[in-house]
């Protein structure tokens, strides 16, 4: 359900756009729309079309990883005042995996298409925009790596 | 800080290379390759210790190992230690059982500090095992829970089934008091909390950096992870204290086994002040 009206607020105090110069945020806005999930319904699914982003406003996204011929594992969460979903901005913008609402999750949407039309008209839009994204991918890269070696030097316990 | 105590200076045994006979009065298992054990001292006295002290327990005729203390000190009947089963010697204990005899040499090492962080908010930071060696401190907060602020308790991992102590966390995440943050590295789908690593757990918490005092208990490489997280939640080095590990064999400063750069766990540690350490672990030899 698209709602462009008063949607501005909302992104424009989201902790991803902090700071944004204000017609910047105009430009964005046009691309947004306001969504609610419910508990365990669907952002996203692998393999599908990426054609958004979402900033969470409110709940816990649950990142899942299908796995054939057994139930589907649980990798990350993402949380309220966070992003989820950058495939939209790499070829061939398909989803990488699962994304659930774990509990009501109320988000706010961003057409990856009008957004990466807007970005190659506007450089300085765009460059503005992945350098909010690469601070946020590298995090996710650095916490993955952690993990690995977490996962590798705390077994089931040290003592 | 002052009132801080040093070394060995609190509950140092009479005679520290001469093991106690204790009796194993209770055996729990926690969660698979970890179990807990009571034990009472056979000879029928005391045992007074402080949070974040190790005692070595020695199965005899095996071997010796330092292993925390992890009950409440104010206890007066038992002591509690968690033990995972690493190598022979804790293989062998976990076959024990109650009534049996152990040896006990102890307690050992520098606490967390209490008394001198009266007021500040407090925040946990320890993953698998880890809660074992501060749920004393945390047992001794929430018995003096009116002389500090918030309390935020972060623990992580690596399954839903295998979460240490998982009827007391959800004891202090139900208290108004106290917050939790548990987090898994992977789970079922349709898992409802949180999953992800411990450093990003510590970063979606709440934590006000400026008055507040961190303790971390994680693997020696882990440990970096969670205090960069707090320095990024305002947390400074002086504030946070960690607890680390080495094969002891002493307990009291004299065999150098548990050298950690210029200091020795056993008896400077095994609680350090990060701010007084935070140069070691840019060597990679130590
Ligand atoms: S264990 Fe012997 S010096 Fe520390």
């Amino acid at each position: 359900m698209v709602q462009i009206e008063g949607l501005g607020p909302l992104v424009a105090t989201h902790p991803f756009f902090a700071d944004m110069d204000g017609s910047a945020l105009e430009t964005i806005v046009g691309c947004c729309a306001n969504e609610v999930f419910r508990t365990g319904s669907y952002l996203y699914r692998q393999g599908e079309a990426a054609d958004k982003f979402y900033l969470i406003r409110d709940g816990l996204v649950t990142l899942e990883a299908y796995v054939p011929g057994r139930p589907p594992i649980a990798i990350e969460t993402v949380e309220a005042g966070e992003i989820i979903g950058w495939s939209w901005l790499v070829k061939p913008y398909k989803w990488s995996n699962d994304a659930r609402a774990s509990g009501t999750v109320r988000a706010v949407s961003v057409d990856g298409a009008c957004l990466r039309r807007k970005m190659e008209a506007d450089r300085v839009l765009g460059y503005e925009i992945y350098k909010r994204f690469l601070p946020v991918m590298a995090r996710r890269l650095a916490q993955n790596r952690e993990r690995i070696v977490e996962l590798a030097t705390e077994p089931a316990g040290f003592d | 800080m002052d009132g801080y105590p040093k070394g060995n200076a609190v509950g140092a045994p009479v005679d520290p290379m001469i093991p106690r006979p204790f009796r194993i009065t209770k055996v729990k298992s926690e969660v698979p390759g970890v179990f807990s054990w009571h034990l009472v001292p056979v000879d029928g006295g005391g045992f007074a210790y402080r949070p974040g002290q190790f005692n070595m327990l020695y199965l005899f005729g095996v071997g010796e190992v330092a292993i925390s203390i992890s009950g409440d000190c104010r206890d007066g009947e038992k002591i509690v230690h968690t033990i995972r089963i690493a190598g022979s010697v804790t293989k062998a204990m976990s076959s024990l059982s109650v009534g049996d005899v152990i040896g006990v040499r102890g307690p050992f090492g520098r606490p967390w500090p209490v008394e001198p962080i009266y007021g500040s908010d407090l925040v946990f930071v320890t993953g698998t095992i880890g809660l074992a060696p501060l749920r004393p401190l945390i047992y001794e907060v929430l018995h003096q829970r009116d002389k500090f602020g918030r309390v935020i308790i972060c623990y992580g991992s690596r399954g839903t089934d295998d979460i240490l102590y998982e009827d007391e966390l959800h004891l202090w995440r139900g208290r108004f008091d106290t917050n939790v943050h548990v987090t898994v590295h992977s789970a079922p789908s349709g898992y409802r909390g949180r999953i992800g690593s411990v450093a990003a757990a510590v970063r979606a918490a709440h934590i006000e950096g400026g008055d507040t005092q961190a303790f971390v208990c994680r693997s020696e490489v882990m440990t970096k992870p969670a205090v960069d997280a707090l320095h990024e939640r305002g947390v400074s080095s002086e504030r946070i204290w960690v607890t680390l590990e080495r094969n002891m064999k002493c307990g009291i400063g004299l065999c150098g086994h548990c050298q950690f750069g210029p200091t020795f766990m056993c008896r400077d540690g095994p609680v350090y002040r990060f701010d007084e350490i935070e140069h070691l672990f840019e060597i990679r030899e130590l």
